[in-house]
């Protein structure tokens, strides 16, 4: 707790600094537009993805089509929204610090341009904040002592009513930001590492991202159980949940990297001659061509093989490495598109620049991280996050097992 | 996405001559002085310090006696196809189809820097701090254009101002349009060796619709597809092959 709060501390020092004394604090400059910051944001983002997706699987694909997984997923739904919750609040409060300008951060909405990716995204994850902040309401309704209230647990009821109206929202919602952050760097036809055109949709980072961040999403979902288990020593969830997250997540990854590895191979033969440059050219210094093997190889074919695998995935280290690599992949490839996109030169004449954060930027960075986990640490004591916890985690009270102890369950 | 209607209106553009070019840097000098671009208290990191006309130095890569030196000087490309204009999301930076100039609202932008990555020419700089304009120093500044704050990204405008002053003075005279020499950018006006030639690219009555006939006339960056408005002229092969990328076997080819 104390180490938790140290690092908001240190975040809290960090965005008062920034923001009297402005981005001079921090070690971008005119080659590195964006930094630190903006790569967690984008991970952040596709890491939260688990929200939605989940979500969707749950309700949506789950009532209608009746799936069998939908009981499995629901076990986690509630988790899922507040690491969404998490991940969405602490990016946009970043983003409200990495912009120069904060007090104008609502000129996109003010005076928007339509043709920004970038406005989609602030305006996508605005709402999809909101609509997170509506699915998160029910469940802090939940809590036994709020619960007394009786307007407060009608109106708890009546929003977990239409919760499958906001899981199709935030599917929507979520598609778009998604997409669109990864079109904010396939739209850069000044900048051919990132620039993706010439097949189907311009850019096609729009689906990659898209599809890496559904991906990721349940893993990290799954990470985040299974710490919150390892901590607590109690089981929060039955194992098959984990096995359905990660088998999930392994489908997405897999189809994800076929994906991925086609579109590196359109890219190297396509963008990248057409620009007039070789594959290595984009590969120097400390940004070497490790990073793509470590994005694709080690971190995206691996973790694939493992989360497919029913043998592999169902031994409990392999599955949470599966997890772990799954997430550092995607992290990896936000930022490479981020940090290198921006480190390679384009002019010939112009040089390869690298970048390392201050400890003001790392101080945001983590003291977000650490508002995210005693916000979940929270949520986790005070409400009821694992609907299967009860069950679980059967207490004797006067020789009797008691199984259900108090839990509010919204039906 | 659309590119802008190129044949109405005026494309004012400009043309620069390495070969007159002696580096001595008076264009960025008065574009300073002309636009009010601040100067940062510690001027030694070059990766923060604001200029809108940069000047880079060009070699051979060939050792004494063979070596070779040409300065580019590079001013915003004012694109046809601007990379930058698009992806800001608070509509901040705007391509005039009047003009083709590529400007920059101060006061609307937000920081966000997405202009300045999408910017493969590094035309665009960013206030990393509060411009430090010492005491007594801000009576010299120019009334005609605003000066940035700190926190917004900020650019050359072709020195939009004394466009707006020469279509003022034709108007009050009845006049539409402009002659050759009655709207030059700050820059133009300063270089000792006349190297940069300025004019509308779409009047054939101006030098620089001739010039850019040229045979030794290219761009920067040309197959990118941003379509730049400042056009340089050099007879010499190898600075015209650093004006872009190409493959080992293109290279080849053009010798």
């Amino acid at each position: 707790m104390v180490a938790w709060l140290m690092l908001i501390a240190w975040g809290l020092v960090s965005a008062f600094l920034c923001l009297y004394k402005g981005l001079n604090q921090t070690n971008m400059n005119h080659y590195f537009a964006f930094g630190l910051w903006i790569v967690f944001d984008l991970s952040l983002i596709a890491l939260g993805a688990g929200a939605f997706f989940t979500g969707f699987l749950a309700h949506i694909i789950g009532n209608v089509f009746i799936y069998p997984f939908a009981e499995n997923l629901k076990a986690v739904v509630n988790a899922a929204v507040v690491i969404g919750f998490i991940c969405y609040s602490g990016a946009i409060a970043m983003l409200g610090i990495d912009i120069g300008q904060p007090l104008r951060g609502w000129f996109i909405f003010w005076h928007a341009n339509v043709h920004s990716m970038l406005t989609e995204v602030s305006f996508c994850i605005t709402v999809y904040l909101g609509v997170l902040t509506i699915e998160y309401l029910p469940l802090i309704l939940s809590n036994r002592k709020l619960n007394k209230i009786p307007e407060l647990n009608i109106f708890g009821d009546n929003l977990h009513h239409l919760v499958a109206l906001f899981a199709a929202a935030g599917t929507f919602l979520s598609f778009f930001h998604q997409g669109s952050l990864g079109g904010m760097f396939g739209v850069l036809f000044g900048r051919p590492f990132a620039f993706r055109d010439g097949f189907l949709m311009w850019p096609w980072t729009f689906f990659l991202f898209i599809l890496s961040s559904i991906a990721a999403g349940p893993s990290f979902t799954l990470l985040c159980v299974w710490i919150t288990q390892k901590v607590t020593g109690k089981a929060l969830v039955q194992k098959g949940v984990f096995i359905l997250l990660a088998k999930i997540s392994g489908w997405l990854l897999a189809t994800y990297m076929i994906f991925k590895i086609l579109d590196t191979i359109g890219w190297a033969y396509g963008v990248v001659p057409r620009a007039g440059l070789s594959f290595m050219d984009f590969y120097q210094g400390s940004y070497g061509v490790w990073l793509m093997i470590a994005e694709i190889g080690v971190f995206g074919i691996i973790p694939a093989v493992i989360l497919i695998t029913p043998q592999l995935r169902e031994r409990n280290g392999l599955l949470v490495i599966g997890a772990v690599m799954n997430v550092t992949g995607i992290v990896f490839n936000r930022f490479v598109f981020s940090i290198q996109t921006l480190a390679i030169p384009v002019m010939p004449f112009d040089t390869f620049m690298s970048y390392m954060p201050t400890w003001q930027e790392w101080g945001i960075a983590l003291g977000t991280i650490g508002y995210g986990i005693l916000l979940f640490s929270l949520s986790y004591r005070y409400l009821p996050l694992f609907p299967q916890e009860a069950e679980l985690n059967p207490v004797t009270i006067f020789g009797r097992v008691v199984k259900d102890f108090g839990v509010v369950k919204r039906g | 996405m659309k590119k802008r209607d190129s044949a109405k209106g005026a494309r004012y553009g400009m043309v620069i001559d390495l070969d007159k070019c002696t580096g001595c840097g008076m264009c960025t000098i008065s574009c300073a002085a002309e636009n009010n671009v601040s100067v940062l208290y510690d001027e030694s990191d070059k990766t923060r310090s604001i200029n809108w006309l940069k000047i880079y130095m060009l070699t051979n890569g060939k050792a004494f006696p063979h070596t070779e030196v040409v300065y580019l000087p590079r001013p915003c490309m004012q694109c046809d196809n601007p990379p930058c204009v698009p992806v800001c999301p608070a509509t901040a930076t705007t391509n005039d189809s009047d003009d083709g100039i590529v400007s920059q609202i101060y006061t609307r932008c937000i920081g966000c820097r997405y202009c300045m990555a999408a910017c493969p020419y590094h035309a665009r700089d960013f206030n990393w701090y509060d411009p430090p304009f010492p005491e007594g120093m801000d009576r010299y500044l120019s009334p005609e254009v605003s000066p940035r704050m700190r926190g917004v990204v900020e650019k050359c405008s072709f020195c939009h101002h004394r466009l707006m002053r020469a279509k003022s003075k034709a108007y009050l005279e009845g006049r539409r349009d402009l002659k050759e020499d009655e709207y030059i950018p700050a820059c133009v006006e300063a270089c000792p060796t006349q190297a940069i030639v300025f004019g509308d690219l779409n009047n054939p009555k101006h030098r620089v619709s001739e010039l850019i006939k040229n045979p030794s006339a290219f761009r920067l960056l040309e197959r990118l597809g941003t379509e730049p408005k400042v056009y340089y002229l050099s007879t010499k092969d190898w600075v015209r092959r650093m004006a872009d990328n190409y493959l080992q076997e293109e290279s080849k080819e053009r010798g």
